[in-house]
């Protein structure tokens, strides 16, 4: 059972459907048990780096997280999500993240000239990690579909993917069982399927 | 790279798609839920949906209709049509949607833009407008494209783009329906008075318009409805001959 964790940010219901279609069991829940008890646990969000931090203080479900991870429980973050894994998020002045992958979330638009921001649309991946579970069915320059303003900067060692947007976008990242994606997956078609069906089926 | 994106569009009223649906093969082409699919299957790099059911009864139907798209469609949703307050974001995204489209609804109300963008991010919402030359000048037109505001359209997608809209909708009424190519030199004018994505639409015709409509750097994507309804363009067909003409796509 996978538990998608539930804290008030973002649309559940397509990464649900997403997971429902590759045969993955999944329960929105911001309940301790549940996520104590789920084999995986999917960390989904859009929105702002600050408010969905502090939404994740208030439920306790930071420090719930954090102490998941470090048993080992595989973690995906989806977009914000993943951004959220970071140390620190520079999104309407300096918010405290996760701290699960070394590393700090910040704005593409100084490094994005000449560039539109939001980065949005469907960018090609830059795969410097293929041996990584959740690459496996994923070709080099495959495209997945991104939605954000922000990026993780100073995270080289996580870096299992990336694109290229002005900077050098974090796309896939991972820390042993902490991992994330900035882009959709739920939205990135039969690649994004792919990458879903790879961490559900153990690829963290 | 980011590719530019071919978008296609469906009027859906009371939980079905309507006009210019013309598919072989397909036997319920009214069927948001069949369409869709084809569309996510024949390369469609996002969808949209706009509601036009006219009665407030007739709204569960779409949101019916949504829902069944989202559970089964894995690239990006728009859903626009009579979004005129945050109830209706959240009505929508509820059942699926990525983004909203706000058209009519933030001409009457400018702050749903900003307020909506607060609560669901910028990425959420797109503005959508309608555009038509008036004594030299591009007005904003509301109702479908009926009524004349007198709102620059400059104007107003910089206030648009001030207050949090995410992405911008041109829909030009001038060249809509006429199938002559888009309205580039609306596009351009337009889109060099902000930085956010735009989604041009109106006018497609063939897909030597679309070559030309990717020669702005202005814009990002193009949408279009009864040209991929009436299979007059394959949408797979379309992108591996922008492919060709040097058109970034995602193949």
């Amino acid at each position: 059972m996978i538990a998608i964790v539930d804290y008030g940010v973002g649309n559940l219901y397509s990464l649900r459907c997403s997971l429902e279609h590759i045969g993955a069991a999944s329960v929105v829940t911001r309940e301790e048990s549940v996520l104590r008890s789920a084999e995986r646990i999917i960390l989904p969000g859009v929105g702002a780096f600050g408010d969905a931090a502090d939404k994740l203080r208030v439920l306790k479900l930071d420090t719930l997280l954090q102490s998941l991870a470090a048993k080992g429980k595989p973690l995906m973050g989806v977009c914000l999500g993943m951004q959220l894994l970071f140390d620190e998020g520079l999104e309407y002045g300096t918010h405290k993240g996760l701290g699960l992958i070394p590393g700090r979330v910040v704005p593409l638009a100084p490094v994005a000239v000449g560039l539109k921001v939001p980065h949005m649309g469907w960018n090609s991946l830059d795969i410097q990690k293929p041996e990584d579970p959740l690459m496996a069915g994923v070709r080099q320059g495959a495209y997945v579909y991104y939605v954000h303003s922000f990026y993780a900067a100073e995270c080289d060692a996580a870096l299992v993917a990336t694109s290229s947007y002005g900077a050098q976008v974090a796309a896939v990242v991972r820390r042993a069982n902490v991992c994330g994606t900035q882009f959709h997956p739920e939205k990135s078609g039969e690649v994004g399927l792919s990458i879903l069906a790879a961490f559900a089926k153990g690829g963290a | 790279m980011l590719t530019k994106r071919i978008i296609p569009c469906l009027d859906v009223r009371n939980g079905r798609v309507v006009k210019g649906v013309n598919f072989e093969g397909l036997r319920d082409v009214d069927d948001p839920v069949t369409l869709a699919r084809f569309y996510n299957d024949s390369g469609a790099d996002e969808l949209v949906f706009y509601d036009i059911t006219a009665s407030y009864e007739g709204r569960p139907l779409f949101a019916d209709a949504l829902k069944r798209v989202a559970a089964e469609v894995f690239i990006p949703l728009t859903v626009g049509g009579s979004i005129n307050t945050l109830e209706d974001f959240d009505r929508v995204l509820k059942c699926g949607a990525d983004k909203v489209s706000v058209n009519s609804g933030a001409i009457q109300h400018p702050e749903l833009i900003g307020q909506a963008a607060k609560r669901y991010g910028d990425q959420c919402v797109v503005l959508s407008m309608d555009v038509r030359r008036v004594g030299g000048h591009f007005h904003v037109f509301a109702k479908g494209g009926r009524v004349d505001t007198s709102m620059d359209a400059i104007e107003w997608v910089q206030y648009g783009a001030d207050h949090g809209a995410g992405e911008v909708v041109v829909n030009s009424i001038d060249t809509d329906g006429v199938r002559g190519g888009f309205d580039l030199p609306m596009l351009t004018a337009i889109g060099d008075a902000v930085s956010l994505p735009l989604i041009a639409s109106g006018g497609a015709g063939t897909r030597e318009h679309f070559v030309s409509l990717f020669q702005l750097p202005q814009v990002d994507a193009g949408l279009a409805a009864s040209i991929f309804h009436s299979r007059e363009v394959d949408i797979r067909a379309l992108k591996a001959y922008l492919s060709d003409h040097g058109v970034p796509m995602r193949l």
